[in-house]
């Protein structure tokens, strides 16, 4: 098995507010391998952002309590200060964000911008980087990218501007990609172009991507591992086999639950009751057990440990796992 | 009407007079140059000639892509925006050009849930004031009964009618969207246009919500103009499903035979595109990615206004695809209510391809 490229242990990210400390993320422990698809999926608040945003080093010991260790490629992101940082991020790590036209600046030219990038970490002229964002926009299938490359983002289409972005993340040939809901603003033929796009480019230059994204469909069909948050932890994790077919944990059953699907005619969909936790009061033990209609003393009391099942499938949940297997039989995967 | 006679419209969503029929609906919003004499220089043709009948009790889908003129069209209905061109008969009634204590009047049978449950609801009002609101205007009950009909309002959309002093603030987003869902039940509408309610929640939410519509359906007979880009949620909830591309209905069809049968390649390029939440499936899905953008909706392209992205055409003859490039394909009918607007519909090799993808029998 080849060494993880990203290696995140028990990392913990507080936010200090007049209300009280929002635990944002909670202990994630997690490592990314290179080449590989990672799928993070959750809900709002999940902590699926923040713990990426940390990764990146946006989220800094300066705003936030920030613990544990984020190892990439053996040194600790966590303890670096911004000018080491910058030789990682970039060349190393680059991101996508969910909202292409607040993250393109609208007052330069988009090939520009994917200059400046190319321009602050590598010693050759305007001239060069400028051919070589050229170069990127065309590999992201933009049509006449000379042209495209003096235009500005308002030109753009949505989803040509995520296209930009994406050449602007790739320019520097990073081993991982961090998408964050890249497709989230994007109607659903386009979210097919893009994330075809980023199939394609992971398998060229041989990137890590991090996916990380709310729609269970979209992690079914492009990651390798699966990780489900729940309140700043993972609650589940496993390919995307073990997530579909074979889920262990409550949560993952009420998402999968509450999804209106094509070609399943359910009269109702069973959603989770409830609403998320505030990150501020989590509740004593499984922080799901408010709302998990299958919850007994133990979950309100202990916090359930993320315990391994079968290979890389792991979950957190009290019941036993002939109970899990024998709910998922009957209620989670017969058809209704 | 009797259960069973709702029941009846919704196998037979044709039968009876519709609840609100549009004919030849035109709406352009005009691009003007100048700044004190300002002179037309164009217009962006966001809705351009739709024929729809939505009859009582049933739900009716529109799915379409950012900037189709879904939103324009249910507004125009509405009469928030005034039509360019065309009628549009709510009840039997013409109410293109109504104005006054008339509209007024119609309005209180129509009425409108938003997408953004944060931007829909004035944060500086109570929740009580932001409910009773249309009751105080159309006076439908005496004013010191107001508040208990918000608090049965308050209950019937399950929010705890203790709340009623309460801020939208102090509400998570699907709540708020079930206060923006008890506010337009107040005054007992007939049709609700549900403008993208669910796209905005999380999935655990959306599915409150949606099950949230379909009992108040079924409690108050209402009928719904569902929009959403979401193809499975409209799925879910709609008897009759419209798909709209560049201000035109491109196909509509009764429940789910749009989604089995589609003719227009449109619909499924679109179908295609969604993803599925099973592995197996996704891997042996078809997909068509359709090449480049939605063309601008200032200068629609002529014939077919599908046909600059369209696969099927490439596979054409010359002459056939000069057709497709000139000549506007009108909606003809392909099986009982299923109406589509293309030259050359999908053929049964693609639906098989299409069909094999769905995700019904395997698991």
């Amino acid at each position: 098995m080849p060494e993880p490229l990203l290696e995140v242990k028990d990392l913990r990210v507080q936010f200090p507010t007049e209300d009280g400390v929002v635990k944002a993320v909670d202990g994630l422990t997690f490592s990314v391998r290179a080449g590989e698809t990672l799928g993070i999926v959750g809900e709002s608040g999940s902590g699926k952002s923040v713990s990426f945003l940390t990764v990146m080093g946006l989220i800094t010991k300066k705003s936030a309590i920030v613990e544990g260790e984020v190892l990439f490629q053996g040194q600790d992101l966590v303890q670096m200060d911004n000018d080491e940082l910058r030789e990682i991020r970039g060349p190393k790590i680059a991101m996508i964000f969910q909202d292409p036209m607040t993250s393109l600046h609208p007052f330069y030219k988009v090939g520009d911008q994917i200059s400046e990038m190319i321009l602050a970490h590598e010693d050759i002229s305007k001239k060069e980087a400028f051919d070589r964002s050229v170069e990127m926009l065309k590999r992201v299938n933009i049509p006449q990218p000379e042209e495209r490359a003096k235009q500005y983002p308002h030109e753009f289409s949505g989803g040509m501007r995520q296209r930009a972005m994406i050449a602007m993340a790739l320019s520097l040939n990073p081993d991982l990609l961090i998408a964050d809901e890249p497709t989230t603003a994007l109607d659903v033929t386009v979210q097919a172009q893009i994330l075809a796009l980023i199939d394609q480019l992971q398998s060229e230059f041989n990137t890590a991507v991090a996916l990380i994204t709310h729609d269970l469909g979209v992690v079914a069909e492009h990651c390798d591992h699966i990780q489900v948050m729940y309140a700043g932890k993972i609650v589940e994790e496993g390919t995307a086999d073990d997530i579909y077919y074979r889920p262990m944990m409550p949560y993952t059953w009420g998402l999968l639950r509450s999804l209106p699907r094509l070609g399943h005619d359910t009269a109702r969909l069973t959603p989770i009751a409830g609403a998320p936790p505030s990150l501020i009061f989590l509740p004593d033990g499984c922080s799901f057990s408010p709302r998990c209609p299958y919850v007994f003393d133990e979950c309100r009391a202990i916090e359930p440990e993320l315990l391994p099942i079968d290979g890389h499938h792991a979950a957190r949940c009290h019941l036993s796992l002939e109970d899990r297997e024998r709910i998922m039989a009957q209620e989670i995967l017969a058809p209704s | 009407m009797s259960e069973v006679e709702a029941t009846r419209l919704r196998e037979h969503p044709r039968s009876g007079e519709p609840l609100l029929r549009l004919r030849g609906i035109v709406k352009h919003f005009p691009i003007t140059r100048g700044i004190i004499f300002q002179k037309k220089v164009g217009a962006v043709h966001a809705v351009d000639g739709v024929d729809l009948d939505i009859y009582p009790g049933e739900t009716l889908g529109l799915v379409g892509e950012t900037g189709c003129g879904k939103s324009t069209l249910a507004r125009v209905a509405m009469r928030l925006h005034d039509s360019t061109d065309g009628t549009i008969v709510f009840e039997g009634k013409d109410i293109t050009r109504m104005k006054g204590e008339n509209l007024r009047e119609v309005r209180r049978d129509m009425q409108m849930i938003f997408q953004d449950p944060y931007a829909s609801l004035n944060p500086r009002k109570t929740v009580g004031t932001i409910v009773g609101a249309p009751l105080r205007l159309h006076k439908t009950v005496p004013k010191n009964q107001v508040k208990t009909e918000v608090q049965n309002l308050m209950e019937l959309v399950g929010l705890n009618p203790e709340h009623y002093n309460r801020y939208p603030h102090e509400f998570s987003g699907g709540q708020r969207q079930r206060i923006g869902v008890a506010r337009a039940l107040a005054l007992r509408p007939k049709l609700i246009v549900c403008d993208e309610p669910v796209s905005a929640l999380d999935v655990s939410i959306q599915a409150q919500i949606l099950n949230l519509l379909n009992d108040l359906q079924d409690e108050f007979n209402l009928t719904y103009l569902f929009i959403a880009h979401d193809l499975s949620v409209v799925k879910h909830i709609s008897d009759r499903v419209a798909v709209m591309y560049l201000g035109k209905i491109a196909e509509a069809a009764d429940g789910s035979q749009l989604y089995t049968e589609p003719k227009h390649p449109y619909t499924g390029a679109l179908l295609s595109a969604v993803p599925i939440a099973d592995p197996n499936l996704a891997k042996t899905k078809q997909r068509i990615i359709l090449e480049g953008d939605v063309p601008s909706p200032i200068n629609p392209p002529s014939g077919c206004r599908f046909h600059p992205r369209c696969y099927q055409r490439k596979s054409l003859d010359a002459e056939s695809q000069e057709r497709c490039r000139a000549d506007e394909p009108e909606l003809r009918p392909h099986a009982p209510g299923h109406v589509a607007a293309c030259h050359f519909p999908l053929d049964a090799r693609i639906i098989d391809a299409l069909a094999e993808t769905e995700p019904g029998s395997s698991r």
